[in-house]
């Protein structure tokens, strides 16, 4: 019986035993995850030099966190992304609530732009903040952590859009009876909206939150064209530092750059999840 | 009733939304303390937004509403003396049984001690004791209903305002909801109004009701004088089953009017008013009854043979017309099973009483 099914030929939505899909699958998973598992890897060889295998080694990370110039990039790097975070939350729920909730002139053609960051080219975004600051003529040399402003305005901008967006699917489920019953019991506004909606938003909020503090942190292009020399942040450290040599140290830095956004993501995911299984 | 003081006086409101759609004009309604009140039409009537009106989610555009003798129009829901069960019960997802009920309480400043025996008592009057720590996602829609009842019951309103409660239950759980609001609504002594599309509903469990229609109000009445009394013809066909004849007037005065019913004759009924103009005569399917000889003077009676036979259990649904075309629905209880096995056929005397014969105007 079980060698004659093997001769039926696959059913329309059995992709799965299809050779060329299946090679194509593979082929993806190849190019996509071999290069970030050499990565780690070579993380922990035990030379100088990048390229053949010398033996097991913690050297590089030791190495890594004695570095300061890395220590303080990673530290400007978390500074930009916890700051950018709060208020791409905050002001990405007060447009989504906005957008659900009102109606007013140029609604539309709103609605249309506030996503235009996420679609326009990082790096047009980064020579226009550069160019932009520069003409308004934004000062530098500010002491520490002032001198993140323009970085962080930078970043804020680029995520509010995605918390937004993220806010404003889940409010579009939300049964506005529930509102109104807060209302009809006894609540004023502000009461209705923080025992009911933001309750209702929250798994939105942090889903949005995480989203918008990995961007921050892996961020590159429009980080580089507003950093000033003071201002250095962990992804354009690496940079600059690969540009002398790929050394063990780089993928050290990168393999806990790669931990912090996976585990990051993976608890939006799971967050998103979970809010949606209780609806 | 009409001695108690009014809990709700609907002064001439009128309602129109943005896009000139007028959802209600020039309702005027009293609504009596200790009432159970219902305002029923069909969807989109306008029966909703009055309810909305009641509790403060939309203002009247004219008119003005007291309730409790207080001018409520331009107050904010959170300031009335009501409180509402909404359609889909809005039962706060993120809140347990307890908390629900507690939340009204709470938000109104209540004295944090008092709040959980009130709300143990609240959940006893719904019967859901016991179920304080449960989820709302472990919950049966019957029970979403019964804690909405008890977080609105809880704050101990003037009037309970009900929209479309039973519509999402099904027709069982209907049934025993019906009796089980009444129960409530004595046992607690507060004013409910509800709206309903469905008649059944309506008669069984409000001493008035309120018939609206595209935004007008058609007859504020009790349950039996609706049915047996309807005011005009919307009304008439809206609740329950009618025949209803056109016919030209010929002479009213006396006590009789003379009605010419084309394919009829002239029929002559008993009519304390002196009518002018033409008038409709309407007559209950379960009025008319069917005899195989000519019954006699007592009623009016016409020839007529049957088309169809529709056997609903309890009763049977005949469907006769005469020689004119002039259709008739007659209404037959199956009181013994011979009845039911007996079923009309042929040609047959369709009669009822002169004094049973509506007489519509309007």
């Amino acid at each position: 019986m079980i060698g004659r099914r093997r001769k039926e030929p696959p059913g329309p939505l059995e992709y799965g035993r299809r050779l060329w899909l299946r090679a194509s699958l593979w082929a993806t998973f190849l190019f996509l995850y071999a290069p970030i598992v050499i990565l780690v890897v070579f993380s922990f060889n035990n030379s100088r030099r990048n390229i053949v295998w010398r033996g097991f080694t913690f050297k590089y990370y030791e190495k890594a966190w004695n570095n300061d110039s890395l220590i303080e990039a990673f530290t400007n790097s978390l500074t930009i992304a916890l700051i950018s975070t709060v208020v791409s939350v905050i002001l990405g729920m007060m447009t989504a609530v906005m957008l659900w909730r009102f109606r007013f002139p140029g609604k539309a053609p709103y609605e249309g732009t506030m996503a235009l960051p996420i679609i326009i080219p990082e790096i047009c975004m980064g020579v226009a903040m550069m160019a932009f600051f520069s003409r308004i003529g934004w000062p530098t040399n500010l002491p520490w952590p002032i001198n993140l402003g323009a970085i962080t305005i930078a970043h804020i901008s680029f995520s509010f859009p995605f918390v937004a967006m993220v806010v404003r699917a889940r409010l579009a489920r939300f049964n506005p009876e529930l509102e109104e019953a807060a209302r009809d019991l006894g609540a004023s506004q502000w009461q209705s909206f923080r025992d009911v909606l933001l309750p209702y938003m929250r798994p939105g909020l942090v889903a949005g939150g995480l989203l918008a503090f990995t961007l921050s942190l892996d961020d590159f292009v429009i980080t580089f064209f507003t950093a000033g020399p003071e201002t250095v942040t962990f992804p354009v450290k690496v940079y600059s530092m690969i540009r002398f040599s790929v050394t063990p140290e780089v993928n050290a830095a990168s393999t806990v750059l790669i931990l912090i956004t996976l585990v990051l993501t993976t608890v939006a995911l799971w967050l998103q999840n979970r809010s949606q299984s209780r609806q | 009733m009409s001695t108690r003081a009014p809990i709700i006086s609907i002064n001439s409101v009128s309602k129109s939304f943005p896009g000139g759609v007028h959802a209600l004009r020039d309702v005027s309604i009293e609504i009596s303390e200790g009432e159970f009140f219902a305002l029923l039409g069909p969807s989109g009537c306008g029966k909703t937004t009055l309810l909305r009106i009641l509790a403060g989610f939309e203002t009247p555009t004219e008119g003005d509403v007291y309730i409790d003798g207080r001018d409520m129009s331009r107050v904010a829901p959170n300031l009335r003396p009501v409180n509402m069960v909404f359609q889909s019960y809005a039962v706060f997802p993120h809140m347990t049984v307890a908390e629900n009920v507690a939340y009204g309480l709470k938000v109104s400043g209540e004295d944090r001690g008092t709040i959980p025996s009130k709300v143990e008592e609240a959940l006893e009057l719904v019967r859901l004791a016991g179920y304080g720590d449960r989820r709302p996602d472990q919950l049966s829609g019957g029970q979403k209903q019964r804690v909405a009842l008890a977080r609105a019951l809880v704050k101990k309103p003037r009037v309970l305002l009900l929209d479309e409660p039973l519509s999402a239950l099904d027709a069982k759980l209907r049934e025993a909801m019906q009796l089980e609001l009444v129960r409530l609504q004595n046992t607690v002594g507060i004013t409910f109004v509800i709206v309903t599309h469905d008649q059944n509903e309506a008669l069984s469990m409000a001493d008035r009701i309120a018939v609206i229609e595209h935004g007008n109000l058609l007859q504020v009445a009790t349950p039996m004088e609706l049915y047996e009394y309807p005011t005009n013809r919307f009304v008439a066909d809206f609740i329950g089953k009618m025949n209803l004849f056109e016919g030209t007037n010929v002479g009213s005065g006396n006590g009789t009017l003379n009605v010419v019913v084309n394919g009829l004759g002239r029929l002559d009924i008993p009519c304390r008013d002196t009518l002018t103009g033409d008038v409709g005569l309407a007559v209950r399917p379960e009025k008319m009854l069917l005899f195989s000889e000519p019954p006699g003077d007592d009623y009016l009676a016409f020839k007529a043979s049957v088309d169809k036979v529709a056997y609903q259990g309890s009763e049977t649904r005949v469907f006769l017309s005469n020689d004119k075309g002039i259709a008739f629905e007659v209404s037959v209880r199956n009181a013994s099973r011979e009845d039911a096995a007996n079923q009309a056929s042929g040609s047959l005397w369709v009669a009822w009483k002169p004094g049973d014969t509506l007489v519509l105007s309007d």
